[in-house]
């Protein structure tokens, strides 16, 4: 685009080798991406394709082993509220009801506790849990489960969502619904998400822009603009002219692993 | 975003939306209400009332017997609750003994509970402790409590402090183990989740580590406190002159049997009471947990 702003998030140049009883492991190589405020970028590839990793850098968890991970132009040194993460098996707190989950962040940092209420009510209601505030997750199904999770780092004012195939321990109903939800949230929110996912279908529905990935060494192959508009119709003729040109890419960077 | 969709599917696991009990059996018929109510009660004291009938009729009216009668125990039991019936040096003693076993193994509980829990969440988190602290632990664990009696004699000589000693090390073992283990066994991904939310640091202690090692830490709790009990009459049978082991040792000298069955009957429902009342504190903390509450 025209105007300099500085990106939320920069990726630059950014590799990563894991080293583990003497076996060097290259997750990602030199893999460069820049992410606007408000965009919703997904991260697509089979696994293996350094597409977690990725996120993971960009969540702080783990350090690049060269290059630089940057959120507003300053070096990303750890978590941090302003990245929340959505994990794929939720990460929530057994010992937490609902209310108490959702609360976790703002309580960190302090907040006084009748904002902590007022503030886990609002985001509560706001994934349509108002009914289950004083459940523990067990008692959830998975796709409240992650309404708790998404909640729970909205609450936290966080600037971007960071999701790991976040839908992908869900059934077929339950995620085409929460993808819908979410699209809701960021449209009314105006988020930033960075969501990893292996279903060319679900980063299609969902993204501005697609990073196609591949592995062996992780990497970044290519950066699709989605330009359909929203809600994108899954039956349409673009929508599929896209997936079948994504899914020919996507395969045939997988041929060699394929098994 | 709107309700939620399962919301519909959800409500079986929860308790608000669970249909209320006694549906099920016909409710217009009370005595078989009763008697389905009766059924637990009944069938545990059926091998007990055997023992005690077996027990009656084994030594009853016959004056050679090593073992006294239940009627005679009993009788012994009572004069020792409340005198008035030998009015000898047991009369009336029982609340003084059972008072000074129970602050022996509570405070000794205590002292190791406090011990073993912060030492247990520094073992399993901070591997520069566990270096420091595994191995010394490790090699002191098998020794036996028992074993250490004679030292504990030597250091605290003979008296109350060595049994609040040997109740202290008996606890402490199965608290410290199992805390340890409920620490290691926290899911890394609550560490993530904690610290993408802002808690880091020394806040993961008191937030994340110990709620998410509560289980094993009560359990270690209670097993820790079965010991205090086990020990504790081991350490009061030698020089101490209260408590409840040392009213049994002196009992046996003087071959009074019924007041050494009475000593033993009046541990086994204090340990079972002070068990009980754990295990109802752990229910209501873990209530969070499918496997408790």
């Amino acid at each position: 685009m025209a105007e300099p702003t500085v990106p939320i998030l920069t990726i630059r140049d950014v590799s990563k080798t894991y080293t583990a009883q003497g076996r060097r492991t290259e997750a990602l190589r030199g893999a460069g991406l820049t992410v606007q405020r408000g965009e919703f970028v997904c991260l697509l590839g089979a696994s293996g394709c350094g597409k977690s990793t990725l996120l993971r850098i960009a969540a702080g968890f783990e350090a690049p082993s060269s290059g630089q991970a940057l959120m507003w132009d300053k070096p990303i040194v750890g978590p941090a509220p302003s990245r929340g993460m959505v994990f794929q098996d939720y990460g929530l707190f057994p010992w937490l009801s609902v209310r108490d989950n959702v609360g976790f962040g703002p309580k960190s940092r302090g907040r006084p506790a009748a904002e902590i209420r007022e503030t886990a009510r609002r985001y509560i209601d706001l994934v349509g849990l108002g009914r289950f505030a004083d459940a523990y997750p067990h008692q959830l199904s998975g796709g409240m489960k992650q309404r708790v999770a998404i909640a729970r780092v909205l609450a936290n004012e966080a600037e971007m969502v960071l999701m790991d195939e976040p839908f992908g321990a869900l059934d077929a109903m339950t995620r085409e619904r929460l993808q819908d939800e979410l699209l809701d949230l960021w449209t009314r929110t105006g988020l930033t998400v960075l969501f990893v996912t292996h279903a060319i279908e679900e980063a299609i529905f969902l993204a501005d822009r697609i990073v196609m990935m591949s592995p062996g060494p992780g990497r970044i192959e290519a950066v699709h603009t989605v330009d359909l508009p929203r809600r994108r119709d899954v039956s349409s003729p673009a929508f599929n002219d896209l997936r079948r040109m994504l899914s020919a890419q996507l395969h045939s960077h997988h041929a060699p692993k394929a098994a | 975003m709107s309700a939620a969709i399962e919301g519909a599917a959800l409500p079986a696991a929860l308790p608000t939306a669970m249909p209320a009990q006694g549906q099920s059996p016909r409710p217009n018929d009370p005595l078989r209400n009763l008697l389905d109510r009766l059924r637990g009660p009944v069938l545990a004291l059926v091998v007990p009332l055997a023992a005690l009938a077996l027990w009656h009729f084994t030594t009853a009216n016959r004056p050679y017997s090593l073992v006294p009668p239940p009627a005679e125990v009993w009788l012994a039991l009572r004069d020792m609750a409340f005198g008035g019936i030998n009015d000898d040096a047991f009369s009336a003693t029982l609340w003084t003994h059972l008072w000074a076993s129970l602050s022996r193994v509570y405070g000794g509980f205590a002292l190791a509970a406090a011990a073993a829990l912060p030492l247990g969440l520094m073992i399993g988190r901070v591997p520069l402790v566990q270096a420091l602290l595994d191995p010394v632990l490790q090699i002191l664990r098998p020794i036996p409590v028992t074993a250490w009696l004679p030292l504990a004699m030597i250091l605290f000589g003979l008296g109350a402090t060595s049994a609040f000693f040997l109740v202290f090390l008996g606890a402490f073992y199965p608290i410290l183990v199992n805390t340890v283990f409920g620490v290691r066994s926290v899911e890394p991904r609550l560490f993530e989740a904690a610290a993408m939310l802002g808690c880091t640091g020394p806040a993961q202690f008191i937030r994340v580590v110990l709620p998410a090692a509560l289980p094993s830490v009560f359990t270690g709790l209670r097993l820790g406190l079965g010991f205090a009990w086990v020990v504790i009459v081991v350490g009061e049978m030698t020089g101490v002159q209260t408590g409840l082991g040392a009213v049994i040792m002196e009992a046996r000298q003087l071959s009074r049997t019924e007041i050494v069955i009475c000593g033993m009957g009046v541990i086994g429902v204090a340990g079972f009471v002070s068990d009980w009342i754990v295990m109802r504190i752990g229910r209501r903390l873990l209530s969070w947990s499918p496997s408790h509450g």
